[in-house]
């Protein structure tokens, strides 16, 4: 689960992470409210959405006057933002968060994930912040450092001292101390928080050598939301596809694309199997859709009901297979779905597993239109004379 | 032959008691695997399905002599139930559960550095010995003895490949689910090295998926001396990024994980990968088709 920057800076100055001055505004009414709070001009306000590539699709703005500030909320609370994440169509934007501008002299890069190759906790600090860490990576391996964190000890602060000494040009004393401080607390709240990624991208470090989080990023193991009901709360649905939203009612997994075959599998590896054989053909998949690996009749039905939402669906592949489940009793579930619906367009099924021939002969028999694959080669051949 | 399980395992299921817990219990027991004890705490002396409950593990341990354990447990205690296992001495536990949160499995995992157990999982289908023993809840009757070892980070995915196998004739030594989480238990490599060592094994089916870099050190550690053939299976070519595809392991992110650097790490360690799905069975007969 993702917060959006502003949650994120709340919960860092919870613990103890210094953030510039600002105040969240829904409309011109508030931000004007926070202008008048906040000390400046310069401000900045940057656009709480959840897209990457913010900045360049022109959703921080730096305004140095109020009327700057003014234009600048409003035109990006009126006009959808584009960046490289969004797609051509833009994503609205419901609230900003208006910061005191701050003079930055040097830009540091912070964050902890876990790495999975070690199962631990690992802090990542780089002296050259503000781009991306992938960036980073690539252009100066060198300068990206990294602390693993055993998990029996915690946190200590050697570990900051390995990573703030390296700096290069060395800060002040004090300034060196300051960012450690910020280490340690960021791993508190990564570990208090059950994060599965906390950043901090640029850390910024001021003119008169104060640290401070001027960007903030923070994503909660969405496994751990059973105990995690606060962060459950900051969930902001309408960042979310409906259909996403709607499936995740009825336990499915499902995650829109951008192509025009329909697909539902149950089982996340076999349903990215289905999808890349719908590519290898030549198409694209409209979807990825998990209806688990014991799906019921019902789970089936909703499934079909949210593919048949998305109106780029052309045709739809059912890919099943029948393990535990017999085949038969997934055939009267993809029955009963189609016969509630006029499904105006093409829906091919492959069965295979327990119970197969019966299934088969179910869908064969029942009057309606499917195509019945035998396999998984047929099944791809199928969707290729319907569409491709 | 077989690793890790076959008919002398002893195994006690945590989490007998519940809805998944009895059902799979009745589905092992059909199978023949000797299912010696089940744990529920607050539960001890009941029976299910004629197995003997007990309140903890330690108990199963010393009266029914149980050196496996297979886990049900809901993901809140799904950890707990582990630790538990391992510090009764259990030797191998598979973990099925879904869901348990990756902090949870960064202790788990730190535990387990100086315990004598394999733990297969979480989030997997567990590991079955066609022939001998299924230790989780995959459907016996799709898998045949044979000398194929297979090792996936998938569930379904792992029957539809093991169907195609065992209909072409191509049976199974052990067939391992390793788990689509993003912390598990063990790793390709781990069980590449049983294979290795298994007179019963003459080639290994390796399927992988976006997330992680498991598959890039198994074409590594195959590269650098597994002399038997292996053919590799990599979901998520066309996966979006920084999504979450089913599995919570099975995520790429950062620009880390892509099918396509996967499948380039095994062509590149001379390791033949099966693009489509459809032709698996086609490739495992071109290179190993004497096998089976």
């Amino acid at each position: 689960m993702r917060l959006h920057e502003y949650q994120a800076k709340d919960l860092f100055k919870k613990f103890g992470i210094p953030v510039p001055d600002g105040k969240l505004a829904k409309s011109k009414d508030d931000a004007e409210a926070a202008i008048k709070i906040l000390s400046g001009p310069p401000w900045v306000v940057k656009a709480q959405v959840h897209a990457g590539g913010r900045g360049k699709g022109g959703g921080v703005i730096f305004a140095r006057s109020h009327e700057e500030a003014y234009n600048a909320v409003n035109s990006i609370l009126s006009d959808p933002l584009v960046t490289k994440q969004t797609g051509k169509e833009g994503k609205k934007v419901y609230q900003v968060l208006i910061e005191q501008g701050v003079e930055i002299e040097k830009e540091l890069y912070l964050a902890m994930i876990i790495d999975r190759a070690s199962a631990r906790p690992v802090m990542i600090f780089s002296r050259s912040g503000g781009m991306n860490i992938e960036e980073i990576s690539e252009k100066s391996p060198e300068l990206v450092l990294k602390e693993y964190i055993d998990s029996a000890v915690g946190w200590s602060h050697y570990h900051g001292r390995n990573l703030a000494y390296m700096v290069g040009s060395l800060p002040a004393p004090d300034t060196i101390k300051e960012i450690i401080s910020v280490m340690a607390n960021l791993y508190r709240l990564f570990t208090d928080l059950d994060c599965s990624l906390a950043e901090i991208n640029p850390l910024g470090i001021t003119k008169e050598g104060k640290v401070l989080a001027v960007d903030a990023k923070i994503n909660i193991d969405d496994n751990a939301l059973f105990r995690q009901k606060e962060m459950l709360e900051l969930d902001d649905k309408r960042e979310k596809d409906h259909l996403e939203i709607k499936a995740g009612k009825y336990n499915l997994n499902y995650i829109r694309m951008t192509g025009n075959i329909g697909v539902m599998v149950n089982g996340a590896g076999l349903a990215m199997a289905t999808m890349d054989l719908i590519k290898i053909i030549g198409a694209e998949p409209a979807n990825f859709l998990d209806v688990g690996g014991s799906a019921s009749e019902e789970m089936i039905e909703k499934g079909l009901e949210i593919i048949l939402e998305d109106k780029n669906v052309k045709a739809i592949l059912i890919n099943i297979f029948g393990g535990i489940l017999r085949c038969d009793v997934l055939a009267r579930g993809v029955l009963a779905a189609a016969r509630k619906r006029d499904i105006k367009v093409p829906l091919i099924v492959r069965l295979e597993g327990t119970n197969v021939e019966e299934g088969r002969k179910i869908l064969e028999n029942s009057g309606l239109e499917f195509f019945v694959a035998g396999d998984m080669v047929e099944a791809a051949e199928l969707v290729k004379k319907q569409v491709v | 032959m077989s690793i890790l399980v076959d008919e002398r395992s002893r195994v006690v299921v945590s989490g007998i008691t519940g809805r998944e817990g009895t059902f799979h219990i009745r589905q092992m027991l059909e199978y023949g695997t000797v299912i010696a004890a089940g744990v529920t705490p607050g539960k001890g002396g009941q029976k299910v399905e004629g197995v003997p409950v007990f309140n903890t593990i330690r108990e199963a341990v010393s009266n029914e002599n149980v050196n496996v354990s297979c886990i049900f447990v809901p993901p809140p205690f799904a950890a707990d139930a582990i630790l538990e296992a391992a510090s009764a001495g259990i030797s191998i536990i598979v973990c099925i559960t879904e869901g348990i949160p990756t902090l949870d499995m960064v202790k788990v995992m730190h535990f387990l550095i100086d315990k004598k157990c394999t733990l297969i999982g979480p989030n997997c289908p567990g590991i079955i010995s066609p022939g001998k023993t299924k230790v989780g809840i995959m459907p016996g009757s799709i898998h045949k003895p044979g000398q194929i070892g297979v090792i996936s980070r998938s569930g379904t995915l792992t029957y539809e490949i093991v169907y195609q196998l065992t209909k072409a004739g191509l049976g199974q030594s052990t067939c391992i689910g390793i788990g689509g989480d993003p912390i598990i238990g063990t790793s390709f490599v781990d069980h590449l090295k049983r294979f290795k060592e298994d007179p019963g094994t003459e080639g290994v089916v390796l399927i992988g998926e976006i997330g992680g870099s498991l598959e890039e050190e198994a074409a590594e550690y195959i590269r650098d001396g597994f002399d038997k053939p292996v053919i590799a299976f990599i979901a998520g070519q066309t996966a979006p990024q920084e999504k979450r595809m089913g599995h919570a392991g099975a995520i790429i992110s950062g620009g880390m994980g892509k099918a396509e650097d996967k499948i380039r790490a095994f062509e590149g360690a001379g390791i033949k990968v099966a693009k489509d799905l459809g032709k698996l069975v086609v490739t495992v007969l071109e290179t190993m088709g004497k096998v089976g």
